[in-house]
């Protein structure tokens, strides 16, 4: 019945996550910052990104939210840094295919990210495991702009 | 008391929700309705349906005598000295923006206050910091007291000469707390100032007289009293709604229009600009019915078991902790609660699977989640449809979230 569902959901690589975060923390210097936050509950981030010759060289995060905003935000972090800002966006697409429940392109390599398909069945949290990608999309493209 | 069977007149409480009877305790965001409001609605429209105030035909004449007899239930069910007092609006952000808009620019000069508490939805904060910022005033906030609740020293304080508009929530729509609204007007109006009561939590669970709490504004909405969504209502006392300038213009409205200028309607139409929302009056009233013949004095008292019974039963869960006052007598049925180690948001996604629909985030009420130093909490809110066997399915999944985290950390 109903946790086999949320096991769907919770997969232990996430629970692992949002107990050891990667990257949590913020970058000194160089840096571009982020901060967004989910108005309907209140999860919010606060990413810190150093891009250096097209490749996001370093990302750190901080930011309160449930373990899903949180395990995303670990994984978004592992997955662009020391990837070209191209690549990073492109995982980023992928990332809101796999949200939206459309098929998506498995050509990359997606590690851990992979385990958060399940939130696809958890509409009312899609939300929150978008927001980190947001965020970077946000950064990088800024970056790009100065 | 309140007869179990009730929850009978609730058709969406009959079914399963992933594989569970559905526990509903979200009426604080909205609540569910009975099927004599929804008949109503849906004879209206297959009988009576027409636009209002203008038919000389016999479906025009209905749809009036069915929007205006709601009107004369509204004042009954609040005690409002008449119906010129009783405004349909959408509902209650609609009629606090208003009374900030037509009101408050009429009488908020520079360097004057307004006065609002800690523990206001968003609806009660930000038309008052709109017209704070327009008009150059000082927008201050009543402290609140360690359990939540706000003591009238504090307002004493805050309220001073200066002050032109006092708005206060009555019953918190996350502590549950209820607010001594009438002692505080009372203060207001010493000091020259007008009293707004933001009603929206109030209206569903208790007796609503506004002569008696001599309130000056009393905003609420129906859907969150068994009524539909789109209809609320703004009382405001004759004199003062006589000299404020509706802030809707257009049909409807009008009394003459001329090329260059135009003339309002008598009270209360002056400030129903369109189309009324007469479907939805429609339903309010059937709700007030529904409520009515229920007894609020019951409802409040089934309310104060509910939270009294939630909160003893909750209390047994190790590291849960209820925020708000601990005397059942002072709240509503709104039990806010965090659970170490679960986000809320985590812990209304468990709870969902099990049957049971709570809130979880900061409820429309990010200041006073400041002041609990909190960023999110789940909250379960309890209506005149649930019973102890929905506080044991809470109960039962919150413990059964809490074994499903305990690896976490």
């Amino acid at each position: 019945m109903s946790s086999n569902n949320l096991d769907q959901l919770y997969r232990q690589v996430i629970m692992d996550h949002y107990k050891t975060p990667r990257n949590k923390g913020t970058l000194e210097e160089n840096h571009i910052t982020i901060d967004m936050n989910n108005p309907t509950c209140g999860d919010r981030i606060h990413l810190t990104l150093k891009v250096e010759d097209g490749k996001v060289a370093d990302a750190k995060f901080d930011g309160e939210g449930c373990s899903i905003s949180m395990a995303s935000a670990s994984m978004m972090t592992q997955a662009v840094k020391g990837k070209d800002v191209d690549t990073a966006l492109q995982l980023s697409n992928i990332f809101s295919d796999m949200m939206l429940g459309k098929d998506y392109d498995d050509s990359i390599d997606l590690g851990d990210i992979e385990a958060l398909q399940g939130v696809s069945q958890f509409p009312a949290r899609i939300k929150c495991a978008t927001l980190a990608w947001k965020a970077m999309e946000r950064g990088v493209q800024s970056g790009e702009e100065s | 008391m309140i007869n179990k069977e009730i929850k009978k007149h609730f058709p969406i409480l009959n079914q399963e929700i992933n594989g569970h009877p559905l526990v509903y305790l979200d009426s604080a965001a909205t609540s569910q309705k009975p099927v004599q409001v929804i008949e109503a609605m849906k004879a209206y429209y297959e009988l009576d349906n027409s636009n209002v105030h203008r038919g000389v035909h016999t479906l025009g004449n209905r749809a009036t005598e069915k929007y205006e007899g709601a009107r004369e239930k509204v004042r009954n069910f609040i005690n409002a000295r008449s119906t010129e007092e009783v405004i349909f609006l959408r509902g209650t952000t609609t009629a606090i923006n208003l009374v900030a808009q037509s009101y408050g620019r009429a009488n908020v000069e520079e360097g004057d206050e307004i006065v609002i508490t800690y523990m206001e939805h968003h609806s009660n904060i930000i038309p008052w910091q709109q017209l704070a910022k327009e008009r150059g005033a000082v927008l201050k906030y009543i402290e609140l007291e360690e359990d939540g609740t706000i003591s009238l020293e504090q307002v004493r304080a805050a309220i001073t000469e200066r002050t032109k508009i006092v708005s206060m929530v009555y019953v918190s729509n996350v502590l549950g707390t209820m607010n001594p609204v009438k002692e505080v007007a009372e203060i207001a109006h010493q000091h020259g100032a007008v009293m707004v009561v933001d009603g929206a939590q109030a209206a569903p669970h208790l007796k609503i007289d506004v002569q008696e709490l001599n309130c000056d504004f009393f905003a609420f909405s129906g859907h969150k009293m068994v009524g539909p969504t789109g209809i609320g209502v703004l009382y405001g006392k004759k004199e003062l709604l006589n000299a404020m300038e509706p802030v809707e213009f257009g049909g409807e409205m009008i009394d003459f229009v001329g090329l260059y200028d135009s003339t309002w309607k008598e009270l209360p139409w002056k400030f129903e600009g369109g189309t009324p929302i007469i479907a939805g009056a429609v339903g309010l009233g059937a709700a007030i019915d529904f409520l009515t013949e229920v007894g609020l004095n019951n409802i409040e008292r089934h309310e104060h078991e509910m939270a009294a019974y939630a909160m003893d039963r909750m209390s047994t869960i190790e590291g849960l902790n209820i925020y708000g006052p601990a005397d059942p007598e002072q709240r509503a049925g709104i039990v806010t609660f965090n659970l170490d180690g679960v986000h809320p948001h985590d812990l209304a996604t468990v709870l969902d699977m099990h049957g049971v629909a709570v809130r979880a985030g900061h409820h429309c009420a990010q200041p006073l989640m400041k002041w609990l130093d909190v960023t999110a909490t789940a909250r379960a809110s309890f209506y005149l449809y649930n019973s102890e066997a929905d506080v044991d399915r809470l109960v039962d999944g919150l413990r059964i979230a809490k074994e499903y985290f305990k690896d976490v950390f």
